[in-house]
């Protein structure tokens, strides 16, 4: 039975660790699984050190489910043995399949970050303004850190994947989905997201009315009705933007979609198509006049980057902040 | 080597497209920094559309349609223009001077009011220079 048995893997780079929790999630489903696979390294779980991981032979492990977005040194180190040790790599979770809430860092630059977390938020105490740096030399020994690379990436931006797996974290059923066609030797062709085609707003229960909206308001400030659609009631749910899978579990109690699953098929950048969905329904002054209230157009909306590209900004079609002027980054 | 500006035009079939055709016909000399890409109404402008137009290393982005209530499809140029407006919020966040992102009306009389506006949307590109992704 053992020589039959699937060798797994899964890792964690730039993420919350909640995508780790999401697979013991599968409860009495993961004890079917360890029947028919063996865990070779999970950092989360078990003691698997990198110097096991770098003396298995090229695609030893038949599957590795990677977490986190790629934003050190280390992360792209290790997605990079994974690659190669693996015969099928799955970007699970939206970090490693779009970039995820840690690529809304990608609004600053390397350095802004440093200088924001170790020297300015109200809370640090750093009357030196003392920044990690990768070497540092302490009685005579050197230290070494992971380096902080500019940029937040998905896993795919950095390495070969074969699957994706979305979701803050993944739900369970499309795990479990996963894995029955993992042990199945089922697997779809390559590229294949394990999650719906077309918008949350296709599995969501409420009711739309395709009603003009005046104003963004924030879901604190009103009274949700739990019939019809967030949106007519002038809230910002990502749904139309957003791919389905998830079965709009989030509308459901009254919670906004935030768009974790990442753009629908065919849809390259989630903030632009959740701006065109939101443009066709914005009510502002009278049609067509009053350009100059262009300026006060989403006045409501504090964020819309943070708002728009919440799961998904490494992956968009800007990726981040630019530098305006022509000059190189 | 002088800065040429590189335009992307998205320009409705019904009246932007067919005023840059009367300003051709007419022998209206104009600066030819303006790629035209004509498609059946500005509401058929994605969003998406214009950030690719950026990334791909345009230096400006015109987005002309008909005039308010001469829409063909009725209220596609309204779309366009919350369209625009938004846009133009979101390049401001990303860090892009959002005039490099122009809505104008021009319908398929104005050919004359075409050549100016690329005149005009040229000259302004020039002085603010190359754009976010145009690393050349």
């Amino acid at each position: 039975m053992t020589e039959n048995k699937k060798k797994v893997a899964a890792y964690w780079a730039s993420s919350c660790g909640g995508c780790d929790v999401a697979l013991l999630g599968l409860h009495e489903k993961i004890v079917d699984l360890l029947e028919n696979a063996e865990i070779v390294f999970w950092p989360a779980a078990t003691d698997f050190k990198y110097d096991d991981l770098k003396g298995y032979p090229d695609d030893e492990i038949d599957i590795t489910f990677f977490n986190g977005g790629i934003r050190t040194d280390e992360n792209e180190e290790i997605a990079n043995l994974l690659r190669k040790k693996s015969k099928t790599l799955v970007a699970y979770g939206s970090c490693a399949a779009q970039g995820g809430i840690p690529g809304l860092a990608n609004m600053s630059s390397r350095e802004e970050l440093l200088e924001t977390v170790y020297t300015k938020t109200p809370t640090t105490h750093n009357p030196e303004g003392l920044i990690p740096s990768e070497v540092s030399t302490r009685d005579g020994v050197e230290l070494r850190l992971p380096g902080l690379q500019e940029r937040v990436r998905s896993l795919e931006q950095a390495v070969d994947v074969d699957f994706f797996i979305p979701g803050c974290p993944p739900p369970p059923n499309l795990t479990q989905k996963f894995l029955g066609a993992l042990l199945e030797g089922e697997l779809p062709e390559k590229g294949s997201v394990f999650a719906g085609e077309r918008t949350v707003c296709d599995e969501c229960d409420r009711e739309w009315k395709g009603k003009s909206i005046s104003e963004v308001r924030r879901p604190h400030e009103v009274e949700i009705d739990p019939d019809v659609c967030l949106l007519d009631q002038g809230i910002i749910c990502m749904g139309p933007a957003t791919r389905s899978g998830c079965g709009a579990g989030c509308p459901e109690v009254n919670v906004p979609c935030k768009g974790c699953f990442g753009p629908p098929a065919k849809v390259d950048d989630q903030g632009t198509e959740m701006l065109n969905s939101l443009a066709s329904i914005l009510q502002v002054g009278e049609e067509g006049k009053g350009l100059e209230e262009e300026r006060n157009i989403l006045s409501g909306l504090r964020d819309p980057i943070g708002s728009f590209y919440t799961y998904s900004l490494p992956s968009s079609i800007f990726g981040g902040r630019v530098d305006d002027g022509g000059k190189d980054e | 080597m002088e800065f040429e500006p590189e335009l992307v035009g998205f320009l409705c079939k019904w009246c932007s497209s067919a005023g840059a055709d009367l300003a051709g016909v007419s022998r209206r000399q104009y600066p030819s920094n303006l790629v035209p890409v004509t498609v059946n109404c500005s509401g058929r402008v994605d969003a998406s559309f214009i950030l690719k137009a950026f990334k791909d290393g345009a230096d400006g982005v015109l987005v002309s349609g008909c005039h308010p209530g001469d829409c063909h499809y009725t209220s596609g140029n309204y779309k366009a223009w919350r369209r625009v407006a938004m846009v133009k919020r979101a390049l401001e966040e990303f860090g892009v001077n959002p005039s490099r992102l122009r809505l104008e009306w021009v319908s398929a009389t104005e050919g004359d009011k075409f050549a100016s506006v690329v005149e005009e949307f040229t000259g302004e590109i020039r002085e603010l220079g190359p754009g976010p992704f145009n690393h050349d």
